[in-house]
């Protein structure tokens, strides 16, 4: 689904990721993580299609298609979604107004009718029950005065909604007391699905213990310098990134 | 047709002689208090001239442009209900009055509410019949002596609207003032002049809509005058949607007794040079003003919004916000003064101007300005003037909404703050279709 190579991106001139490898299929969860710096953000936001990344060399194919020749809005509608680290705060937006223009156009990328008003609130009030969020929040400005529980629950809400085959959930527990942590992370498994794929980025093994990994890459210095099973998130906890980085120099 | 360029003086030359013209078919009324404050006023026009930039109230607004147009003070025209078809605003029920190149226009006019809740008249008409309100009332509100383009209207202006509101009477209609600008065949001039008395313990919702017909250049010089008696409550929006040829140079003067509202929203869509002054003078405890302004202006059109706020009395509350969206090398300006003079203790006046600069061509001036004399007061003051959100844009984006529907959409939010503020909710919709339809442009 998901074929990362050889993929070298920087930001301004600060070489960020150097020659990343990374294959995702259907159904498979993998985390990555690593140290502070390491490139996992911009792993994440360069997929999303972040502009203020240049992508120097390698390439990234979603689905057969060169991902990195589209525009971020061509990427949510082929299926990628980004669950944000820190979500935008966007006054005199509704959530509900937001999420229903967004799912307009990605269909009419795809060729399909709008949903009219009935379909939308029939879908909206069944994923509002996976995440637990309320009315009231999805009618107030996007994001505008939520707590940081509240602003991670809108972005696994958001995906719920738009039904991504490829998640990208960017240090999606940063911020977050264990209770909310669970809500968020149950809303992600109950979306776990043999089509769908995620990306875990996040730079503590607590997530893990809710969102299981099928693989864990540890991601250093711009490159994936090791990759396991789940287990290997239990050894990082355990013994931190040093002997990672020990070896690999 | 008269000559394409005027010289800075000939507008001037012009004007003054058209007074003299006017003057000289006058007979007992030449002797008139009116016409008595009309010859001052002129005397003071003569005396200021147009202002230049080097005068702090014009410093970012040069009328030079203006200046170089000429203008036919003759102003006939005929003009027919298909003509205004495409000015007009949907669904829109009430007093509907048409000015028509400054003209009140009987024909196209619609009143509506009964004469017990509110007295419609032009002030053509009222000069006549009941010159005894003009005399107590005309220019006693406006300052002709210091600003040139009110001295010019106080001098010049044979229509416009006076409107009374009985005390203690709710006008059930809105009154919406349409002054239309017909330059289809002509440069044309307009002196609207308006009088809204607004009397104890009444309410009434006014709008003063400005359109352009034609492809001429055309100048609207209007003063509106508003007095609201104690108690007295009034919503009052100015919208303008002209064309790339409008100059449009305008003053609100409202005067507050006590415990009076006053709420107000500017709104600028078009125009190719457009200033609005609103003032206010809050005459009485407890009074309260709120301003609300919105301005559009792209390609290189210039849009200055000053605002004044005295706030005489104690126990007094001014609030405003204005929002601009500037595109193209277009210019704005904001210019918002609070006065709080000795008297005025535990005044609070609170000012917010912000602005979202579109192109790297559009400038935009901000100039608040508090001067305060009493020191148990609450003021705040602020103006922020930025890009669009990148971040926001982004995340948008990353939602599969398009770039430019990513943009409108802020945008549009943007604008709300201001436009979900008027209550004639048919300009409301009005504004908020023609506000999108530009920001998709």
């Amino acid at each position: 689904m998901l074929s990362i190579s050889n993929l070298q991106a920087s930001i301004g001139d600060k070489e960020i990721l150097r020659g990343l490898n990374l294959e995702v299929n259907p159904g498979e969860v993998h985390a990555i993580m690593g140290p502070n710096g390491a490139g996992k953000s911009t792993l994440a936001s360069v997929l999303a299609g972040r502009e203020d990344y240049d992508v120097t060399g390698g390439s990234v194919t979603f689905d057969g298609k060169d991902l990195l020749d589209m525009a971020p809005e061509e990427r949510a509608a082929e299926g990628i979604f980004l669950a944000f680290q820190y979500p935008v705060e966007i006054p005199g937006v509704s959530t509900t107004n937001f999420l229903k223009t967004a799912m307009n156009e990605i269909r009419k990328y795809r060729g399909q009718d709008p949903l009219d008003a009935v379909q939308f609130l029939k879908l909206m009030k069944e994923k509002m029950k996976l995440v637990n969020i309320d009315q009231s929040l999805l009618s107030r400005s996007l994001n505008e005065g939520f707590s940081g529980g509240e602003k991670k629950r809108n972005e696994i809400f958001q995906m719920a909604m738009l039904e991504p085959k490829l998640a990208i959930l960017d240090e999606t527990d940063s911020g977050l007391d264990i209770d909310a942590l669970r809500i968020v992370a149950d809303g992600v498994n109950q979306l776990r699905s043999p089509e769908r794929a995620t990306i875990v980025v996040t730079h503590y093994q607590r997530l893990l213990d809710y969102i299981v990994p099928d693989f864990v890459h540890v991601l250093y210095k711009g490159r994936i310098v090791k990759s396991g099973p789940k287990e290997l998130a239990l050894e990082l906890e355990e013994k931190g990134y040093d002997w990672i980085k020990a070896e690999a120099i | 047709m008269t000559p394409s360029y005027a010289s800075y003086n000939e507008f001037k030359e012009q004007l003054l002689a058209a007074f003299r013209d006017n003057e000289e078919r006058m007979n007992g009324e030449r002797k008139s208090p009116l016409h008595q404050i009309r010859r001052t006023a002129l005397k003071q026009f003569d005396q200021l001239g147009f202002p230049t930039i080097r005068h702090e109230e014009w410093k970012y607004s040069s009328v030079n442009g203006l200046l170089k147009q000429s203008f036919d003070l003759d102003e006939t025209t005929t003009l027919t209900m298909e003509d205004l078809a495409p000015l007009e605003i949907p669904n829109l029920d009430g007093n509907i009055i048409y000015f028509v190149n400054g003209r009140y226009h009987a024909e196209l006019s619609r009143l509506i509410s009964p004469a017990d809740q509110v007295q419609i008249l032009s002030f053509a008409e009222a000069i006549k019949s009941d010159p005894e309100l003009i005399d107590t009332h005309f220019a006693r509100y406006a300052n002709y002596q210091e600003n040139a383009f009110t001295a010019l209207n106080t001098a010049l202006a044979s229509d416009g609207i006076v409107i009374r509101v009985p005390a203690n009477t709710t006008v059930e209609q809105p009154i919406i003032l349409r002054f239309i600008t017909d330059t289809r065949t002509k440069n044309i001039t307009s002196q609207p002049r308006n009088l809204v008395l607004v009397g104890k313990n009444a309410e009434v919702m006014m709008a003063e809509s400005y359109r352009t017909l034609g492809e001429g250049a055309s100048f609207v010089n209007v003063v509106t005058e508003i007095v609201l008696e104690r108690d007295a409550r009034m919503q009052y929006y100015k919208v303008q949607n002209e064309t790339e040829k409008a100059y449009h140079i305008g003053t609100t003067q409202v005067n507050q007794a006590d415990n009076s509202h006053f709420y107000s929203a500017t709104v600028t869509l078009n125009g190719n040079f457009v200033r609005n002054n609103l003032n206010i003078v809050l005459n009485g405890q407890q009074a309260e003003a709120f301003m609300y302004g919105l301005y559009m202006p792209n390609g290189r059109q210039h849009v200055d919004n000053h605002t004044l706020v005295d706030h005489a009395m104690p126990n007094s509350y001014s609030n405003e916000l204005y929002k601009g969206i500037l595109d193209d090398n277009s210019t704005g300006v904001f210019n918002g003064k609070i006065f709080v003079r000795p008297d005025a203790q535990k005044t609070n006046a609170y000012q917010s101007c912000k602005n979202v600069v579109l192109s790297s061509g559009a400038t935009m001036n901000t100039k608040p300005q508090l001067e305060i004399f009493a020191d148990d007061v609450k003021c705040s003051h602020g103006t922020t003037t930025g890009q669009l959100n990148d971040e926001a844009l982004f995340y948008m984006r990353s939602r599969g909404i398009p770039k430019d529907e990513a943009r409108t959409l802020l945008l549009y939010a943007f604008s709300q703050d201001v436009l979900s503020q008027i209550k004639i909710q048919p300009i409301r919709e009005y504004l908020e279709k023609v506000v999108t339809q530009k920001l998709t442009k």
